[in-house]
């Protein structure tokens, strides 16, 4: 017997893996007790960060715009708030966004509950303490100095231990599974813990001279590409392989579709775990690097488009059939059109990464768009698919509170990323022309303030840009809280007549 | 049932799919693979300017780093990396521009920790590549030596300001006092923040000593203890008494990019 591809018996059969069939009857003769309870809090979790998440992010592209917001407070310079925008963004909305998926999706396609609900409650709350140290300690120039891994040594030693916790908790609870077979997004949930846990303590080596202050024990060039490498898997495994997860399970559910195909996603899964690694180099072009180093960052990049297609041909596919859905369903707008943007965002990275576009591109907002078409368009319209199908599920309704502001926050969303992201590639693209422009006289034709002073339009339109993608998230936010109400009123309603 | 998907998986992914522990072995190889590949020759390479570890101890060839003049003669190291022993100038105070890359003195230091604070490699690279137009805005190309002592390096990946590698003696210390106490007053299109409360903090004496210390300990690249002896860290104190974080701030910018005297027809990337 094939794979059984039926869906709506249980979630293991929506993908299951092998030429086997699963016993269903088993499955269902004792319903599962799951425990959502941690899942529906980090759900809520991730609704607000992406607000705050992203409010700070309009700020600090505000500055840079209109620089007296800067208000000669040193806590809210741009220097001291932008790792704080990234900080919240990545690792508040997104870390949020992938506990609550990941938990959900270990136990409905393994069939089980946790393996231990009290280590993911003190996964839930040690999260959340790592992200309020986040807020005080960053404003306050506490910073390690590393992009992206700027919190220093004390808060470092808390993120590899709840890190831990939560891995080892999602791995004991693929390892409980009813199901014969692991299903395809516990695979990419496990290259992300496994490899946020290398990056993580490799990067984050230092010696510390305070409590607050810290060097890294690696200098200049290795210093340069651990840095990157951590940089860059951040976004592969992190911000893409754990957001693939939330794709693989969440589109097929959505479209009521199995996915499309099976083989696809397994050359996708092992392509992206062993290539993804060699990327960070590409961040490095002709520094002082050794040019081998780059150039194999950026030969392997460019594979990287064959996997990357396929898995984002495999989501699309997933709906072949069903695409008359998306006329009504609002929710599979907000998956496809992530997964859109993942293509065109694992396009445009290895075009980054060829060595005559890196000349031009690097060091310039080029790269801030880049990073954003991923972030606002790839990881941030998934996880909300994903939130808007979870809340329905986890609290038991057939709809939104209003399933047109879920419509309205999918057009805020998709507009704000696309002016954000237009904004960039203009001013990006100028400024690499402006930077290496030479006159008839063999003199550079601009100096570089110049170059800023040709950022102000394009600075301001960014910030709206962000500004419309923000506004969607308050919308998003109140439609869940009020969802989540009426649930509550609805269902102590229905208990009274049961108690008398 | 799709016909792509009649295939079968391997035997050995069916196997893998039905272990929790082999996929997860599997996974952990796939994944280090690419960083060991690229990492771990950083670190016994020539051109890396990895010149002393804890492992193999000092190394004033730097793993036989050669960088080759115009006639194919190999220019010493110690042209490159200043090395008191070999140098007309034996002390920190006594080292001259040109003397080649040297540690921080205690005052840049300091200086460089307020940069670290404020986030200024945010917006300011320090990291010139080998383009002309580099080279005519900022100056010759940064050399992975000039970087060694940078413990957390500064490179960078965003130009919202201009790259900084050379910007020591660019500008005058009242330039950059200005500058940075309020950027528009000098550069009216800046976007950069006002900096002028850097003036009323205090330098932060017993945390810069310390830095001092623990560079020396590091396991990679440390600063050599025959330049940061016990009686120099120990005088360290004295100079940073009674500046401010501005003072520091300005020193550090103006020590930025003069150590090597870079020669016409060397090759530094080979």
């Amino acid at each position: 017997m094939h794979r059984k591809q039926l869906l709506n018996v249980g979630d293991a059969q929506i993908l299951t893996c092998s030429g086997e069939e699963i016993t269903v009857a088993a499955i269902q003769a004792t319903p599962v007790k799951y425990d959502m309870e941690v899942v529906r809090w980090f759900t809520i979790a991730a609704a607000i960060y992406a607000c705050v998440g992203t409010l700070i992010g309009v700020y600090v592209a505000s500055e840079l715009a209109w620089p007296f917001l800067n208000f000669d407070l040193e806590w809210i310079t741009f220097g001291r708030l932008r790792p704080l925008h990234t900080n919240a963004v990545i690792f508040a909305f997104g870390g949020c966004a992938l506990m609550a998926t990941g938990f959900y999706i270990v136990q409905r396609t393994g069939s089980t509950a946790l393996w231990s609900n009290k280590l993911a409650w003190a996964t839930f709350i040690g999260w959340n303490l790592i992200i309020v140290s986040a807020v005080v300690t960053l404003p306050l120039g506490w910073t390690s100095g590393k992009e992206y891994a700027e919190l220093e040594w004390p808060i470092d030693i808390a993120i590899a231990v709840v890190w831990l916790m939560y891995g080892f908790n999602y791995i004991m609870t693929i390892g409980i599974r009813k199901t014969s077979h692991i299903y395809v997004s516990n695979w990419f949930t496990m290259g992300m813990i496994v490899m946020i846990t290398y990056l993580h303590v490799v990067n984050s080596m230092a010696i510390p001279v305070s409590m607050t202050n810290s060097f890294s024990i690696y200098s200049g060039v290795q210093d340069a590409m651990i840095q990157w490498w951590w940089g860059h898997n951040a976004v592969g495994f992190y911000l893409t392989g754990g957001f693939l997860a939330i794709m693989y399970y969440f589109v097929p559910k959505q479209a009521g579709k199995p996915v499309f195909s099976y083989r696809l996603s397994v050359l996708h899964f092992w392509a992206l775990s062993f290539g993804y690694v060699w990327l960070g180099a590409h961040h490095l072009q002709y520094t002082a690097l050794p040019d081998w180093t780059g150039s194999l960052g950026a030969a392997v990049s460019l594979a990287m488009i064959i996997p990357s297609w396929g898995g984002a041909m495999n989501g699309m596919m997933t709906l072949s059939g069903a695409w008359d859905k998306l006329r009504t369903d609002y929710i599979l707008r907000f998956l496809v059109v992530a997964l859109a943007f993942y293509a065109m965002s694992t396009f445009e990275g290895p075009v980054m990464s060829i060595k005559t576009v890196n000349a031009l591109s690097h060091y310039t907002d080029w790269t801030v768009g880049h990073v954003h078409s991923g972030a606002l368009g790839w990881m941030a319209m998934v996880a909300y698919g994903a939130m808007y199908h979870m809340i329905k599920k986890l609290w038991g309704v057939e709809k939104m509170y209003s399933e047109s502001l879920v419509n309205v926050h999918f057009w805020l969303a998709t507009i704000g990323t696309v002016v954000y992201v237009v904004a960039m590639w203009v001013s990006g693209i100028m400024q690499g022309l402006m930077w290496r422009d030479y006159d008839e006289y063999g003199t550079l034709t601009y100096t570089f303030v110049e170059s800023v002073s040709a950022m102000h339009p394009y600075y301001a339109m960014r910030a709206i840009g962000g500004l419309i993608f923000n506004i969607g998230t308050w919308i998003a936010l109140y439609n869940i809280v009020m969802t989540v109400r009426t649930a509550s009123a609805a269902r102590s309603a229905n208990a009274v007549p049961a108690n008398a | 049932m799709s016909d792509h998907d009649t295939l079968y998986s391997t035997k050995l992914q069916d196997k893998v799919e039905r272990s929790t522990l082999l996929m997860f072995v599997l996974t952990a190889i796939a994944v280090a693979i690419g960083g060991i590949v690229e990492i771990v020759p950083l670190f016994y390479l020539p051109n890396t300017a990895m010149c002393s570890s804890a492992l193999a101890g000092a190394d004033a060839t730097c793993n036989n780093t050669q960088h080759k003049d115009a006639n194919g003669n190999v220019i010493p190291m110690d042209k490159i990396i200043w090395n008191p022993e070999t140098s007309a100038h034996k002390t920190l105070n006594d080292w001259v521009p040109g003397d080649g890359v040297r540690p921080y003195k205690p005052l840049e230091l300091a200086g460089r920790n307020v940069y670290i604070r404020e986030g200024c490699f945010l917006c300011h690279s320090q990291m010139i590549r080998p383009f002309r137009d580099e080279k005519d805005r900022y100056g010759h190309y940064s050399i992975a030596e000039e970087s060694m002592y940078d413990h957390t390096y500064q490179w960078g990946s965003k130009r919202t300001g201009p790259d900084l590698a050379r910007v020591g003696g660019k500008y005058s210390d009242e330039w950059h006092r200005r500058h940075l106490k309020y950027p528009r007053d000098v550069v009216p299109e800046s976007v950069m923040p006002n900096y002028f409360w850097l003036e009323a903090k205090p330098v932060d004496v017993a945390e810069t000593v310390q830095t001092m210390k623990v560079l020396t300990i590091m396991p990679f690249n440390p600063v050599p203890k025959t330049i940061y002896s016990d009686e120099y860290i120990a005088g360290a104190a004295a100079e940073l008494e009674g500046k401010t974080d501005m003072d520091a701030l300005i020193t550090f910018l103006q020590g930025l990019g003069n150590h090597v005297k870079f020669e016409e027809g060397v090759n530094y990337r080979d």
